[in-house]
C-alpha cells in the first residue's frame, strides 16, 4: 500500500481530480459498451418475438 | 476436431452461435477480474513516479486502452482481407462489430492521454507523434463507422469497409513514421509522453494485468457483439425463431 | 485492344469530356487562389507571418482543392452510365482506372505546380526555396490523386458523398501533407530535406502499386447494387 491513509488514496497527492476523472470516463465508456450490447439484444429479442407473434395471427 | 472441419464449421453462423455464448462469459469474468485488480494494484498499491507523483497513475488505463484500439484496428484490416479475398461471413461480421469499441477505445486513450498530460507537462494537448497518429486513427475509425452507414445494402457496405480498412491498416505505418519524422522536425524531445523508462516490476506488472484484462474485453465485446450481428442475419431462419419463442 | 490502346483511349476520351465543361477544369484552382488570398487577408498582409506558414497553407490548400476535383473523377460516368460499361467490358480493368486518375492528376496535381510560383509570390516565399516547392508537389500530388481515388470509388454510388469523401480521404493525405510541407520548411530554414521527398517518392510509389487494384475493386463493389 503505497498510501497512509484512505483520504490521502483519494487525494492522490493533489492529482485526484486527474486521476479519478480518467478512471471514472473510463469506467462510463466500458459500461456502455456493454449496456448497448445488452440493450440491443433485448431488443432484438422483444422485435423477433413480435413479429413471429404478428405473422401467426396472420396465418391463422 | 480436424482443422479443416473447424474451418466449414467456422462458416456455420448456427454452430458459430452455440459454441461463442459460454466464452462470452468466461472473457467477460474474466476482464472484469482482471481489471479490477489491475487498476487497483496501479492505483493504491504500486509505488509513485517519482518525478511525476501519483498522476502517473493514469498510465494503467491509457497504454492498455492505446494499445487495444491500435490491434483492433489492425483486427479490422485483417477482416477485411478475409472478406476481400475468401468473402468470409465472419470477416464480414467482424468488420461490422468491432468498429464501435475500437472508436470508443480510441477516444478514451486521447481522452486519457489530455488529462495526464495536464497535470504533468502543464498541457492539455501535445502535437506529438502518438498524439497524434492517435488522433488520425480516430478519423479513420470514424471514416469506417461512417462510410458503413452511409451504404444502405449491407453487402456492399461490408466489402467498402473492407477496402478502406485495408487502405487504412497499410497506411497506419506511413502515417506513424511520418508523424515520428515531423515530431523531430518541430519539437525538442523534453516531452517523452510515454516512453518508458526502465520500470520497476511492481510498477508495469499491473500494467502488464490491464493489458491482458481489456484484451480479455476485446475479446468478450467483440464475441457478444458478433453473436447478435448473427442473430439479426439469420433472423428468418428455424434455429434463431426456435430461439426466440423460447426465450 | 492492345494495352496501351485501352490506357491512351480512356485518357484522350477523359480529355476530350474535361474540355467539354471548361468551368469545371477551373475549379480547383479558383479555389485555390481564392482561399489563398482569403488567407492572405485574414493574415493581415503581414509578410513575415504569410511566409512563415506559406508552405503549410500552399500544401492544405492543395489537399483540399484534389479533394474538391475527386468528386467528379467517377460521378459524370457513374450518371451517365459509361462507368458501369467500363467496369463490365474492360479487361483489365486498372487501366482505363489508371487513365483516370493520371488524367485526374494532370488537371488537379500538375495544374498546381505548375501554378505554384504564383502562390508562392501571393504568401511571400522565399524564391530559393522554390524549387522545392515544386519539387515536393510534383513528387507528392500523384499519391494524393491515386490513394483519392479510392475513396471516390468507394462513394460514386451515394448521393451525398462530399463530407464523407473528406472523412475517408483526408486522414490518409496526413503523411504526404507532412513530408510535402515540411520538405519545404526545412528548405527554408537551410536543412538538407532530400529525405522527405524520397519518402513522398515512396509514399507514391506504393500507391501505384497498389491503387488501381483497389480502386477497381471499390468500383466493382459500389456497383453491384
Amino acid at each position: 500500500m503505497s498510501f497512509e491513509t484512505f483520504a490521502d488514496f483519494l487525494a492522490m497527492g493533489k492529482h485526484g481530480l486527474y486521476v479519478w476523472l480518467c478512471y471514472g470516463v473510463a469506467v462510463l465508456v466500458i459500461a456502455g459498451n456493454v449496456l448497448a450490447l445488452r440493450r440491443q439484444r433485448r431488443r432484438f429479442f422483444r422485435e423477433a418475438a413480435a413479429l413471429q407473434k404478428r405473422r401467426e395471427a396472420d396465418s391463422a | 476436431m480436424p482443422l479443416k472441419t473447424l474451418w466449414h464449421r467456422m462458416g456455420s453462423p448456427r454452430w458459430m452461435y452455440q459454441m461463442s455464448g459460454s466464452w462470452v462469459w468466461v472473457l467477460g469474468v474474466m476482464a472484469t477480474v482482471l481489471l479490477i485488480v489491475g487498476s487497483l494494484w496501479g492505483l493504491a498499491f504500486a509505488p509513485a513516479d517519482y518525478q511525476q507523483g501519483n498522476s502517473f497513475r493514469i498510465i494503467y488505463i491509457h497504454v492498455p486502452t492505446a494499445i487495444v484500439s491500435q490491434s483492433t484496428y489492425m483486427l479490422l484490416g485483417a477482416a477485411g482481407l478475409v472478406l476481400l479475398v475468401w468473402r468470409m461471413k465472419v470477416a464480414d461480421m467482424v468488420l461490422a462489430t468491432a468498429v464501435p469499441f475500437g472508436m470508443s477505445m480510441t477516444a478514451l486513450a486521447l481522452f486519457t492521454g489530455a488529462v495526464w498530460g495536464k497535470p504533468t507537462w502543464g498541457t492539455w494537448w501535445v502535437w506529438d507523434a502518438r498524439t497524434t497518429s492517435m488522433l488520425v486513427l480516430l478519423f479513420l475509425y470514424f471514416g469506417l463507422y461512417a462510410l458503413r452507414q452511409a451504404i444502405p445494402r449491407q453487402e456492399t457496405a461490408g466489402r467498402a469497409c473492407a477496402v478502406l480498412a485495408l487502405v487504412g491498416v497499410i497506411n497506419i505505418p506511413i502515417i506513424k513514421y511520418s508523424v515520428d519524422w515531423w515530431l523531430t522536425l518541430h519539437q525538442p524531445a523534453t516531452f517523452k509522453l510515454t516512453e518508458a523508462p526502465a520500470m520497476p516490476p511492481e510498477m508495469w506488472l499491473p500494467l502488464a494485468v490491464n493489458v491482458l484484462g481489456i484484451y480479455c474485453l476485446l475479446g468478450a465485446v467483440l464475441l457478444a457483439a458478433l453473436r447478435l450481428e448473427i442473430l439479426r442475419r439469420e433472423r428468418d431462419t428455424q434455429w434463431v425463431r426456435e430461439l426466440v419463442a423460447a426465450r | 485492344m492492345s494495352v496501351a490502346g485501352v490506357f491512351v483511349g480512356q485518357l484522350r476520351r477523359e480529355f476530350k469530356l474535361l474540355l467539354q465543361s471548361r468551368e469545371e477544369l477551373a475549379n480547383p484552382l479558383i479555389f485555390l487562389f481564392l482561399a489563398l488570398t482569403l488567407f492572405a487577408l485574414g493574415g493581415g498582409g503581414s509578410p513575415e507571418m504569410l511566409r512563415d506558414f506559406a508552405p503549410a497553407i500552399i500544401w492544405v490548400l492543395v489537399l483540399l482543392a484534389n479533394l474538391l476535383a475527386l468528386e467528379g473523377l467517377f460521378r459524370r460516368d457513374y450518371d451517365d452510365g459509361s462507368l458501369e460499361m467500363l467496369v463490365l467490358m474492360a479487361e483489365p480493368l486498372f487501366l482505363p482506372v489508371l487513365a483516370k486518375i493520371l488524367a485526374h492528376w494532370i488537371y488537379s496535381g500538375l495544374a498546381m505546380t505548375v501554378l505554384a510560383p504564383l502562390a508562392a509570390l501571393i504568401l511571400f516565399l522565399p524564391a530559393e526555396v522554390l524549387p522545392t516547392l515544386l519539387l515536393t508537389l510534383l513528387v507528392g500530388t500523384p499519391a494524393l490523386s491515386l490513394i483519392g481515388a479510392i475513396g471516390a470509388a468507394l462513394t460514386v454510388s451515394l448521393r451525398r458523398g462530399g463530407v464523407l469523401l473528406a472523412l475517408l480521404v483526408l486522414p490518409l493525405y496526413v503523411p504526404v501533407l507532412i513530408f510535402g510541407a515540411g520538405a519545404v520548411v526545412e528548405a527554408m530554414a537551410g536543412i538538407e530535406n532530400m529525405a522527405q521527398i524520397y519518402w513522398l517518392l515512396v509514399i507514391t510509389m506504393v500507391a501505384l502499386t497498389i491503387a488501381p487494384f483497389l480502386v477497381s475493386a471499390a468500383l466493382k463493389i459500389s456497383l453491384e447494387q
